[in-house]
């Protein structure tokens, strides 16, 4: 009888069930921050939900796929899909381009180095809304950069151009987070073995051919980690299109699949709808991650 | 904001909401007459806050029984969304002195409102205090779920020294219709005086339109809502020609499509703006400024001029246990000492007719806040509609596309707002 006990025991918390306790407030923490809702936005998107007070009874219906329906059939959802498309398309390569090249460069003995790491890696760690104000001072229609191309500025202005205000963000973006990719380089570069750099040497290779045979293969899975985050961050981008183009402009031009959940979900009261467009975007960012992952470890 | 962590606060409201079910324990009809502490919340301006503090030390002092605590609305992106996720916990106060009528027909479907006129004689206390200008705040089902407590009818504001430098009379410039509006704002851009001749934000947030279309349809349309009767009004004809005057505006660069950081009027960067009376304890010592009401089509009498209201309102919330001593607090707020004393402390208009009269000394005291008290009596409100944000932002989507950016033509980018617009206003 006890030695059935514990055998049940043993089978539920494995042969170290310290383990499972150190596990533990972690696992509860992903259940709750991550997996119930998750779990709860698919109910809501099945139902026709509102919020309510404590008590309130109210008829939450199931409405099978009408709420993917409204979305579906939505302009300016299907705007917003296409806006997030444009700003992956420049976002995600110029982050991993620059990240890796810049912590190449940074990983090599070179003056001020400290300096330069800590000055990538500011903006990331800097809220967007206090960046935003300086980025709103250089691309407005009488600002820095607009001043500097003189005749060559842009007009509409950058900020209010339906073809460049997805792709300033975009470098906004970049920009903000290239401290954070340059440091996960930094730490993949440190496991790329010297030998494989004085081989190259031995062989007669030159600084680029030695970042392109030895560093660029050397960092693969630091790529495809960058890659996908970039991808799923920049798939969530809210906070640059509420502040810096006023809110999704010009025109929608700028609003992103997250803020339209924002206006939907808490600002009109259609927390079923919004769930609906995020359950939306969590497949689209899951089947475009796991492609890329295809793609960019194939050989490996 | 990542999608997940919006997903996590959407269900964390709905878990709330479920955790609290079944959590208040009274009845409606025991609530409401009940009485003991209870708790309000205030706007965050620091005239209001201190109005705030003395009414509550006022009735403290005169029931010690039945306490009243009062802090400010929680910080948040609107005060509306952290009313609204309050609501869905049960942790909202009894009674909130900042409820935009706007967010009301939202709150009402949430169940989080306890109709004013459950309370004996409450009815006729609200239209009394407020007269005709408290049917707009009446909800569709006939009930009182607001108490209409204060305006800031919007007028335009003008910059003396801008004017005085385009060459534009400084004292009384012409600016009652929309040809002298658009010849003075093109004297004021072309000879350099401001960059803009006016700046409402550009940005597309639903309520912007309160501050760029609204007022002048109001006074084009001789005191219309967005939306009468479940039917959409701006794309009238009178809609079409605010909507053109605007498009005018933004089309020759007299008015800036980007969004400024920081108040234009008061750095000089706009000569004009679209604001109440609250704005003028804020430009005084700042601008030399003047005020006229908001332009009308061809001219009309200023006592016939509608504005918009940009009113908050106080209402009573569902969570309140003690709504007897909430009735007679919110009775005691709005008294006409109560509102006297709102008065001289903030400079914004109490909802009530004819003001110039309640309160003669301090509108001789006063001059300058005339002008607002004769432009409260013909306010109009946001339409008291379901899915009224959503309305708002069908409106500003359509607004900002056709008149703001000029992509699309007026007439049908406003029509096929209007026919969505029809539906959601008859759909709940």
């Amino acid at each position: 009888m006890t030695t059935a006990i514990a055998g049940r025991r043993l089978r539920l918390l494995g042969q170290q069930p310290i383990g499972a306790a150190f596990v533990a407030p972690y696992a509860i923490f992903l259940a709750v921050v991550f997996a119930y809702p998750l779990v709860f936005a698919v109910y809501m998107s099945f139902h026709r939900y509102f919020f309510t007070a404590p008590g309130a009874i109210v008829d939450r219906p199931f409405v099978g796929l009408a709420n993917y329906w409204t979305v579906l059939t939505d302009p300016a959802v299907a705007r917003s899909f296409g806006n997030i498309a444009v700003f992956l398309v420049i976002n995600v390569p110029l982050t991993v381009g620059l990240s890796l090249v810049l912590a190449s460069a940074l990983n090599a003995a070179i003056r001020f180095r400290t300096f330069l790491r800590v000055s990538y890696y500011v903006p990331y760690i800097t809220a967007s809304v206090a960046v935003v104000g300086v980025w709103m001072f250089l691309f407005n229609s009488g600002g820095l950069v607009n001043q500097l191309l003189g005749p060559l500025a842009p007009s509409p202005s950058w900020l209010i151009n339906s073809s460049l205000a997805m792709p300033t963000i975009a470098i906004f973006v970049t920009w903000k987070q290239l401290g954070y990719f340059i440091l996960l380089y930094l730490a993949a570069l440190q496991n790329v073995p010297n030998e494989l750099y004085e081989a190259a040497d031995v062989d007669g290779a030159g600084r680029t051919r030695k970042f392109w045979s030895v560093t660029v293969p050397g960092v693969r899975p630091a790529t495809t980690l960058v890659f996908i985050l970039a991808m799923i961050t920049g798939a969530n981008l809210f906070t640059e299109p509420y502040l810096l183009t006023g809110g999704g402009g010009p025109d929608g031009a700028s609003t992103s699949p997250v803020f339209l959940m924002y206006q939907k979900g808490i600002e009109q009261g259609q927390p079923d709808v919004a769930s609906a467009i995020g359950v939306l975007l969590v497949i689209g960012v899951l089947i475009v991650s796991l492609a890329s992952r295809r793609v960019l470890e194939r050989g490996q | 904001m990542k999608s997940w962590k919006l997903a996590g606060i959407l269900a964390a409201v709905a878990a709330i909401g479920v955790a609290g079910c079944g959590g208040a324990g009274l009845s409606a009809a025991d609530a409401a007459k009940a009485h003991g502490p209870i708790t309000i919340w205030y706007s965050n301006n620091a005239d209001e806050i201190a109005w705030g503090k003395q009414m509550v030390a006022a009735w403290n002092t005169a029931h010690p029984a039945e306490k009243v605590t009062a802090q400010e609305v929680p910080a948040g992106k609107s005060s509306e969304e952290v009313i609204g996720a309050a609501i869905t916990a049960g942790t909202e106060p009894c009674l909130i002195f900042n409820t935009s009528p706007a967010a009301v027909p939202q709150f009402q479907k949430q169940a989080g409102l306890v109709p004013l006129d459950d309370f004996p004689g409450a009815t006729a206390y609200i239209q009394q205090r407020s007269g005709s200008l408290a049917t707009q705040y009446k909800s569709p089902d006939g009930k009182f779920y607001q108490l209409p407590w204060k305006s800031n009818p919007v007028q335009i504001f003008y910059n003396k020294k801008v004017f005085a430098k385009a060459g534009l009379s400084a004292t009384s410039p012409k600016l009652a219709t929309y040809a002298d509006f658009l010849a003075a704002a093109q004297k004021i851009v072309s000879s350099g005086a401001a960059k803009y001749a006016i700046l409402p934000a550009p940005s597309s947030e639903f309520y912007q339109s309160w501050f760029d279309f609204y007022p002048l349809f109001a006074a084009a349309s001789g005191g219309q809502q967005l939306v009468e009767n479940g039917k959409a009004q701006f794309s009238s004809e009178t809609g079409l020609k605010v909507a053109e005057f605007w498009r005018s505006l933004y089309a020759q660069n007299l008015a800036g499509k980007e969004t400024y950081q920081g108040d234009a009027f008061a750095d000089g960067k706009a000569g004009m703006a679209i604001v109440g009376p609250w704005a003028i304890k804020v430009y005084q010592n700042k601008v030399d400024w003047g005020v006229v009401p908001v332009p009308t089509p061809t001219g009309m009498p200023v006592n016939a001029i509608h504005t918009f209201s940009d009113a908050k309102n106080v209402a009573m919330y569902a969570s309140c246990k003690n709504r007897a001593t909430a009735w007679d607090v919110l009775k005691f707020a709005t008294s006409k000492d109560q509102d006297g004393k709102w008065l001289s402390q903030t400079g914004q208009m109490p909802l009530r007719p004819d003001l110039a009269r309640l309160y003669p000394q301090y509108f001789v005291a006063n001059p300058l806040y005339t002008g607002f008290a004769d432009a409260a009596s013909r306010t109009v409100e946001v339409p008291n509609v379901a899915n009224s944000v959503t309305i708002w932002q069908t409106f500003r989507d359509a607004y900002s596309k056709s008149v703001i950016f000029g992509t699309a033509a007026v007439k049908s980018t406003l029509d096929g707002a209007a026919q969505k617009v029809d539906s959601l206003a008859t759909s709940a």
